[in-house]
């Protein structure tokens, strides 16, 4: 592997000291599954790693009235082996599942995988979904983050210099909600998403009261669609409405042809999951 | 700068000099002396180099070797109850052929031991899904998942006399 410095603070305020003050080339390493790749592969020059490791409070899992929270050192391994995590969140969990492996999964964390701000990253659309926020520590104090106003491009987050995400608070499922996760890849494991959708419902009285959409790998960020979800808000989901807000969502993503697939497979695919993941979304809220 | 780690290893504690960027799976086979532990990719997708880290199954290729610092480690040269005593895994894969080139086998020896930990009883998906992240180029699975069912129906027999032991299978 190519040298590198290696660190180990303690605290939050340390490690923000470290990524200012050693200037270009250092990086935060948590789960490290992406990063120590990004190394041997030389995709990515590193002077110095930070590991945030040793600092205390960022491992707990918390679920409650107030939903679900998650800090920055929790692996996808842990969150996907929480029983109420898969009942309560069966969009997110079908998202930790397809992450790498079980040995990646024991090493990934959730927030790293949210941090690297890939597009087709399977943690972020149904987070993104469900309204989750992330949360951060910087210098001047910390703050929230809704998450899909956090990216701003493959690989690149509203992050300042020195701040550092420090965990994910999803809002607890709504009666009459449902949300589902569908991720379309050319094998089942070990492999990133074609396409992946995310659709997060909530219901009253058959008829749709919200509606969100996430579209995984079909543009530079997560997106949303924002036209396929009015369509779907007010409506009684009928089958003509909702294949009707899925040629909506083709329209909204904006994906590109590259070794996985071409822009126009993902744009159809985009149409057909929409429709499955808000039928799916609809089974679980009724 | 070598920094000194002590953890654990195969139940043994071990204090060995490494460098903050050498990875587990390089420490382990070129320092500790532990060549069990195959690399396949380097890059976390074969499985070759899986370890078991406080109980749960990663891929030494992943992680830093300063990060295994307090943690308890297994790897295959640990499975055998004694020089003479092959873990009933190991004697399954053998019977049935289920090592080729053996390349891969380390590792998948390791992820079906963790496997049967949870769950002593998996389903044939439960098996494939337990090694989605082990690559076998040379025996086409097959034989690897007749291994694993007959060592899981060996591993909840009770453990009485051999005959009951023959009747089980
Ligand atoms: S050598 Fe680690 S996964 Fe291939
Ligand atoms: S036996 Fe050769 S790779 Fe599995």
């Amino acid at each position: 592997m190519r040298r590198f410095e290696y660190h180990e603070p303690g605290t939050l305020a340390e490690a923000s000291d470290l990524l200012t003050g050693l200037g270009e080339g250092t990086f935060l390493l948590a789960g490290g599954t992406d990063l120590l790749v990004e190394i041997r592969e030389r995709l990515r020059r590193v002077h110095h790693l930070v590991n945030i490791k040793r600092i205390t409070d960022l491992d707990a899992v918390t679920l409650d009235g107030e939903g679900l929270r998650f800090g920055a050192l929790v692996t996808a391994g842990t969150l996907e082996r929480h029983p109420e995590v898969a009942r309560l969140y069966p969009n997110l969990w079908a998202g930790l599942r397809s992450l790498g492996s079980i040995q990646v999964r024991n090493r990934a964390t959730v927030v790293g995988n949210i941090c690297r701000a890939s597009p087709s990253a399977d943690t972020i659309p149904p987070l993104v979904a469900d309204g989750a926020e992330i949360e951060t520590w910087a210098p001047n104090g910390g703050r929230r983050i809704a998450l899909a106003d956090f990216f701003t491009g493959p690989g690149r987050s509203v992050l300042a210099p020195g701040e550092i995400a420090t965990g994910i608070r999803v809002p607890p499922p709504a009666t009459g909600s449902g949300r589902a996760y569908i991720k379309h890849g050319r094998r089942r494991a070990m492999e990133l998403a074609t396409v992946g959708v995310a659709v997060s419902l909530e219901t009253a009285d058959g008829r749709c009261t919200a509606a969100r959409i996430a579209l995984g790998a079909v543009g530079p960020t997560v997106l949303r669609a924002p036209g396929a979800e009015a369509i779907l808000t007010g409506s009684r989901l009928e089958a003509g409405i909702v294949a009707a807000a899925a040629e909506q969502a083709m329209l909204e993503c904006t994906p590109i042809s590259n070794v996985r697939s071409s822009a126009n497979y993902r744009r159809d695919m985009v149409g057909v999951l929409t429709r499955r993941a808000v039928t799916l979304a609809l089974e679980a809220a009724a | 700068m070598k920094t000194l780690v002590t953890l654990t290893v195969n139940g043994e504690e071990r204090s060995l000099a490494v460098e903050g960027y050498r990875s587990l799976l390089d420490t382990l086979r070129e320092e500790a002396g532990l060549t069990g532990t195959k690399k396949g990719c380097d890059v976390g997708d074969c499985g070759a180099c899986t370890v078991i880290v406080d109980g749960e199954p990663v891929n030494a290729c992943l992680m830093l070797a300063v990060e295994a610092a307090g943690r308890d480690v297994r790897t295959v040269e640990g499975m055998q109850a004694g020089p003479d005593a092959l873990h009933p895994l190991q004697e399954a894969f053998m019977e049935h052929g289920a090592s080729q080139c053996g390349f891969c086998t380390p590792g998948i020896l390791l992820m079906a031991q963790s496997l049967l930990e949870r769950n002593p009883d998996p389903s044939d998906e439960e098996i494939r899904f337990g090694l989605s992240g082990n690559i076998c180029r040379c025996t086409g699975y097959t034989k690897i998942f007749d291994a694993i069912r007959t060592a899981a129906r060996r591993m909840a027999a009770p453990p009485a006399d051999a005959s009951g032991l023959e009747a089980a299978e």
